[in-house]
């Protein structure tokens, strides 16, 4: 880690953190009551979120145009938090053909240098204090979650006043992270249906289960829209998890093509030497 | 008849190789290479009669050799420490050139090694190549695949990924199920109270130095055991009992250049596998690389399920099959040890399958399926049904091995007549 000034919490994570834990308090008890006090955005062919387990990630890391999409939206949102401790600028900038007058303006904090690692500028003690833990690095987090899980991640946080940040999440569940996407995506409720079950002892025990979400207030983007922007940047993390996948199988097509052609050429020649064996 | 210009076998060979003249004249004064040669592979003659089982041996050498090669270049840039291991690897991954095809190479070559060498040692199950006369060349061999498993275990360690972590935790305390000694044992295996920097370390010397030198050395052994008991074959006859007027087999061909050639397309089948592999699949779905493994080691956070790599599965499902940790140690130990003891519990008076009864070979079909099934059961869970379905193939298992002095009987299991010349269609 490089040494950094103490700085403040930075004031997008800050705006962030304020408007979901203000959003969840009025709409807590606005929306609870009456539930469709905004207009839901439900999901074409079946309520919103019902399906969670089931959506992949669907991501293509050859579309350069949604990687480079996915890296404005890593930049602008997870950055503040979140390093990539592994990945340079200037590596991703030629991976994701990104001119470097634009990476400069548009997508590394000033003073940083392309050469450099991408860092997040918030002091990790200080992420502890507030968040009870350092927020991971991200550079292998496809790798090791996958993309699936990263895709189900953001899209399923919702309000929970019971929770410190006023979110939580379906996939992990008590997450530490707030629900930074929410000017997105909007704020969306849980609602829950009883299930019947038979416990170990034999006797039947009926649970709350999650059943769906419930869109309680509107974000800027419409569902399918915030659908697109999770997978440019899962795309994206997919890509910085493994940045040579591309040149790897580049590569491989060669390397087997070549493969081909000599092993039929060493079976002709053994079908030649094996001409005298009777 | 193979056309056969090569020296007699049994003759001196020295004496009847062409004198050279020139640098080969030289160097042969001073150095035995064309006597080798001959004595090797032009006058080594092996069985015609070999199939594709018999590719899976010069397969094992040439992915130890890759192995060797590849460990030398990540040697170059690897760092071990626990501050060092993660990041050195994840370096040689992003910012090396080329350096995640090494790796890439270096880690599937250990999932590629086990199959080959499974299958090489199923080969010898099938037709019975650790019977007399070639028990010192299948104990040499079983103890290159125990090297191979210290091998393949310490090098897992070596990324410091938690699965790393974690599984080293999990089998260098199988060692403290040992009586008395067990957990003094484990604390001077690791080095430390905890697996830590003292433990990687070590690890390190041993993958790179002292198991390397163990196995190059166990491999020789093994070729030479080979080339003096000759190769066994699909029939399971002695093809030295047959010889022609030339005193060499009559059902022998020179290693080279027939099984040279002929391997050649092997490696070149086999490296079209591989490739495939590292190029377009190098994780396996988690089963080469697992995902776990990507997040650093972290001694505070345990990951959901512990798994060994699948080469391991089969022996850690019988390990977690038994309800006692201690028994399910020793039981574990066995299902590996089982194996030295085949040449003396194989009481079949026939070698090869093709010439045994119904219950040799359904028992070794039974093994084959249980060590599979053993093998995915080791990847799951260790709870409810899974338990006791490793349970019920694990005393199949065993039952394979140790029934085998009963059922391998030519009273419980007839023979048939083995032919006097082994079976061969020219193609």
């Amino acid at each position: 880690m490089r040494t950094r000034m103490w700085r403040p919490m930075p004031m997008h994570v800050l705006r962030r953190s304020l408007f979901v834990v203000v959003g969840c308090a009025v709409l807590a008890t606005a929306g609870f009551v009456h539930g469709t006090a905004f207009a839901a955005e439900e999901a074409a062919g079946g309520k919103l979120g019902a399906d969670w387990k089931t959506q992949h990630a669907d991501t293509d890391v050859a579309n350069n145009a949604s990687l480079q999409r996915g890296a404005r939206n890593f930049s602008n949102y997870c950055l503040g938090c979140h390093s990539l401790k592994y990945e340079r600028w200037s590596r991703m900038a030629q991976d994701l053909e990104i001119p470097e007058p634009l990476l400069q303006k548009d997508l590394m904090p000033p003073g940083d240098k392309p050469a450099q690692y991408i860092l997040t500028s918030m002091p990790a003690a200080d992420a502890e204090a507030w968040f009870g833990k350092t927020p991971p690095d991200l550079s292998l987090m496809a790798r090791a979650r996958g993309k699936d899980y990263l895709y189900q991640f953001l899209t399923t946080f919702y309000v929970d006043p019971t929770r410190q940040t006023g979110a939580n999440n379906l996939r992990l569940p008590a997450t530490a992270m707030p629900h930074v996407l929410s000017e997105l995506e909007g704020l969306k409720r849980a609602v829950y249906k009883k299930e019947e079950k038979r416990g170990e002892d034999g006797k039947v025990i009926t649970e709350q289960v999650f059943d769906h979400f419930e869109q309680i207030a509107p974000g800027r983007l419409s569902t399918a829209d915030y659908a697109s922007f999770v997978r440019d940047t899962v795309n994206f993390l997919d890509y910085v998890g493994e940045p040579t996948q591309q040149a790897r199988r580049a590569l491989g097509v060669w390397v087997v093509l070549f493969l081909l052609v000599f092993t039929w050429l060493a079976w002709l020649m053994k079908k030649e030497y094996w001409k005298d064996v009777h | 008849m193979a056309s056969n210009n090569g020296p007699a076998a049994g003759a001196p060979l020295a004496g009847n190789l062409p004198k050279r003249k020139g640098f080969m004249g030289w160097l042969n004064k001073r150095m035995p290479v064309d006597e080798f040669i001959a004595e090797q592979l032009t006058g080594y003659y092996a069985p015609k009669n070999f199939n594709i089982w018999y590719f899976f041996g010069s397969l094992a050498l040439v992915v130890l050799v890759m192995q060797l090669l590849t460990g030398i270049f990540l040697t170059m840039f690897y760092k071990p420490g626990e501050l060092t291991s993660f990041d050195s690897v994840e370096f040689i991954m992003r910012e090396v050139s080329h350096g995640w095809l090494i790796r890439y190479l270096h880690s599937t070559g250990a999932s590629a090694f086990f199959i080959v060498v499974y299958l090489h040692m199923f080969r010898a199950l099938l037709y019975g190549s650790y019977k007399p006369p070639r028990e010192l060349l299948w104990l040499l061999g079983m103890l290159v695949y125990l090297a191979l498993m210290a091998e393949a275990f310490m090098g897992y360690v070596l990324p410091w990924g938690n699965m790393s972590f974690w599984g080293a935790q999990v089998i260098v305390n199988l060692f403290g199920t040992i009586p008395a000694i067990g957990p003094p044992l484990v604390e001077w295996i690791r080095g430390d109270y905890g697996i830590a920097d003292a433990t990687l370390n070590r690890f390190f010397a041993l993958h790179v130095v002292a198991l390397p030198l163990g196995i190059l050395l166990l491999v020789m052994l093994h070729l030479v055991a080979l080339r003096t008991t000759g190769s066994n074959n699909p029939d399971g006859i002695e093809i030295k009992e047959k010889l022609g007027p030339n005193g060499k087999p009559l059902d022998g061909i020179p290693f080279h250049p027939y099984y040279t050639v002929k391997d050649v397309v092997g490696v070149g089948v086999f490296f079209i596998l591989f490739a495939i592999i590292v190029f377009f699949v190098p994780t396996f779905g988690g089963l080469f690389l697992e995902g776990p493994n990507f997040d650093p080691a972290n001694p505070m956070s345990t990951p959901e399920h512990i798994a060994p790599v699948w080469y391991f599965t089969p022996f850690y499902a019988i390990l977690r099959a038994v309800p006692d940790q201690r028994l399910g140690a020793l039981l574990m130990g066995l299902a590996v040890v089982s194996f030295f003891f085949l040449p003396w519990l194989d009481r079949s008076p026939v070698k090869s399958m093709r010439y045994r009864g119904w219950v040799s070979k359904t028992m070794l079909t039974l093994f084959a399926v249980s060590f599979i099934a053993l093998g995915y059961l080791g990847l799951q869970p260790a709870e409810g049904i899974y338990v006791l379905w490793a349970r019920i193939f694990g005393v199949i298992y065993f039952l394979y091995f140790w029934a085998m002095p009963f059922y391998s009987r030519a009273s419980v299991d007839p023979v048939k007549q083995v032919p006097q010349r082994v079976v061969f269609n020219a193609h």
